[in-house]
């Protein structure tokens, strides 16, 4: 073999290397974290795990129940999602369709930096700005609420979703805008009678990553949601203190003996949060994947 | 110029300017088109003959560095003065593009938008579905799967979809532009027989490149050159015997 040859099939392996090392740091990582999962369920029950209503990690003999951490994950992230998927679908038809072009190219890099912005510092914003206002306004007992997560958490959200939709819509084709124009219709009419439902599926794919972002993250809810290991009602929830999945890995981490039941049950937390998210982006990527255009 | 027509003026253009930005688009045109028949535009790439069909239904003004001077009326009322509804206009005047554009729905749907959009009462509308969809040569192929969604359909078929889709708001004009410049010669001679039937009840006018198609199909042909309207008449003496030196040159294929 010639030395080009050699080099060709040097870079050649180089670069397959460089492309699989997410795959297999993806791979590696969930089976670390599936293992120590499920490590728990050899000193305590899955149907447990799963169904017991209280999280008592410290307890003799310990609670470990999924559903509080669950479900306050589940109603801050679906507290988020009601205000920050219309905002974000509105300022992105505002972006792509509305605004004039100048004003569209200060507005679509600037919301990008928004996503940019560290969640500590959001979560600091929410713990001093924003949760006095929510336990002024709602005269309640604390500011740090789910409420107050949901409203973090769609801000930290809509850059995505504005992103991503803004994508989705200005790839519909000029022409399809111009064949509903020329039939009379009004601007508005052929936003939301054509443009939209043709970008629906890239819509769509931009608030499922909106949500895959808002359940996942960690430091700002952990700052702001008050962190009370309860079943929250709905929606009355929304005005008290709340855990979620990812606050209480984070805060109880640091504190648990490695190979404990503890540390495990922290784990087998930490798997049902992958899963979720996983879920979540593959939704994503198939709704994505069914909007291109072939015109 | 012809201003006498057998059926009357549908059409009346004087001193027409037109700029892109700086650019001087169309100078001066001034042209009558006559009702229920076929006037074609033709001249070579870039002469102006789109951008003056998209005058007559204000599709220019979707460009916000157009700019336009001078006279267009349709039936005698004028379209380029503060009080018209552009919305109203583009009801009146439809337009069939280059490329087949239907909206990505179902083919009921697509006829139906217009319809809709100008409130038409909701048990009207399969009629109305169904005899534009007549009147676009198109409910035979497609009358057992309206429900089925409108890109399944071949290229010519779209494009029939889309003249069944402006027939539907009942308009008095269709403005065509090449609209079988991405189509192959059978769904070609198919739209040119639609065209034919069409223009007993509409005035239509036609930009192509494709100069057998204007002698085919127009009864009335203007030739553009640079932005300029060289000459207008009945097609067979703009194809016979052409006044200008300029048609005559592209007609018998010395440029274009």
């Amino acid at each position: 073999m010639s030395g080009k040859n050699i080099r060709e099939k040097g870079i050649q392996s180089l670069l397959f290397l460089s492309g699989t090392v997410a795959v297999v740091a993806l791979f590696l990582l969930c089976i670390f974290l599936f293992r120590e999962g499920i490590l728990l369920f050899e000193d305590y029950p899955v149907s447990s795990f799963l169904t017991n209503t209280k999280w008592f990690p410290t307890a003799s003999p310990p609670i470990f129940g999924l559903l509080p951490l669950l479900l306050g994950s589940l109603i801050v992230t679906a507290g988020a999602i009601m205000f920050s998927v219309p905002l974000g679908i509105a300022a992105a038809i505002y972006i792509s369709e509305l605004a004039n072009p100048r004003i569209s190219s200060i507005l679509k890099p600037v919301t990008e930096i928004l996503a940019g912005i560290p969640s500590v510092v959001f979560g600091f914003f929410g713990l001093v700005i924003l949760a006095p206002v929510v336990q002024r306004t709602l005269e309640i007992p604390t500011g740090q609420t789910a409420l107050t997560g949901s409203i973090m958490l769609g801000i930290m959200a809509l850059p995505t979703i504005i992103s991503i939709s803004e994508d989705a819509i200005s790839s519909v084709p000029r022409s399809i805008k111009e064949g509903s124009l020329a039939l009379g219709s009004t601007k508005w009419q052929t936003i939301y009678r054509v443009t939209v439902p043709a970008a629906l599926s890239g819509i769509s794919a931009a608030v499922m990553l909106g949500i895959g972002r808002a359940i996942g993250e960690t430091m700002t809810v952990m700052m702001v949601t008050g962190n009370s290991a309860v079943i929250p009602g709905f929606p009355s929830g929304l005005f008290a203190p709340v855990r979620t999945m990812t606050a209480t890995i984070a805060l109880e981490m640091g504190e648990v003996p490695q190979g404990s039941d503890h540390f495990h049950a922290l784990f087998a937390v930490g798997s049902v949060l992958f899963i979720t998210t996983f879920i979540i982006n593959i939704l994503a990527n198939y709704v994505k994947r069914r909007y291109r255009f072939n015109l | 110029m012809p201003d006498n027509f057998a059926n009357g003026t549908e059409i009346e253009v004087t001193n027409l300017n037109l700029w892109y930005g700086e650019n001087h688009a169309l100078h001066d045109i001034s042209i009558n088109i006559p009702k229920n028949s076929v006037t074609a535009f033709i001249g070579p790439s870039g002469c102006g003959k789109s951008t003056f069909l998209r005058c007559l239904n204000r599709m220019n003004d979707l460009i916000t560095s157009c700019r336009t001077e001078g006279n267009v009326g349709i039936n005698g009322q004028a379209i380029y003065t503060k009080d018209v509804d552009v919305v109203d206009l583009r009801k009146r005047v439809g337009m069939v593009f280059q490329k087949p554009n239907p909206f990505p729905m179902s083919i009921y749907d697509n006829v139906a938008y217009g319809p809709r959009i100008h409130g038409a009462k909701k048990n009207a509308i399969d009629g109305i579905v169904e005899d534009a969809l007549k009147a676009g040569a198109l409910w035979g192929e497609v009358s057992d799967r309206l429900n089925s969604p409108a890109l399944d359909l071949s290229g010519g078929q779209q494009q029939r979809l889309c003249i069944a889709r402006t027939l539907a708001v009942k308009p008095e004009v269709i403005l065509f532009d090449e609209p079988c410049s991405a189509l192959d010669p059978i769904s070609t001679s198919k739209i040119e027989d639609l065209i034919l039937e069409l223009k007993k009840n509409y005035t239509i006018v036609i930009v192509t490149h494709n100069m057998q198609q204007a002698a085919r199909i127009s009864d009335y042909t203007a030739f553009f050159l640079l932005g300029d309207l060289i000459e207008f008449g009945k097609t067979e003496q703009i194809f016979e015997s052409p006044k200008e030196k300029a048609t005559e040159d592209y007609i018998t294929g010395r440029f274009g």
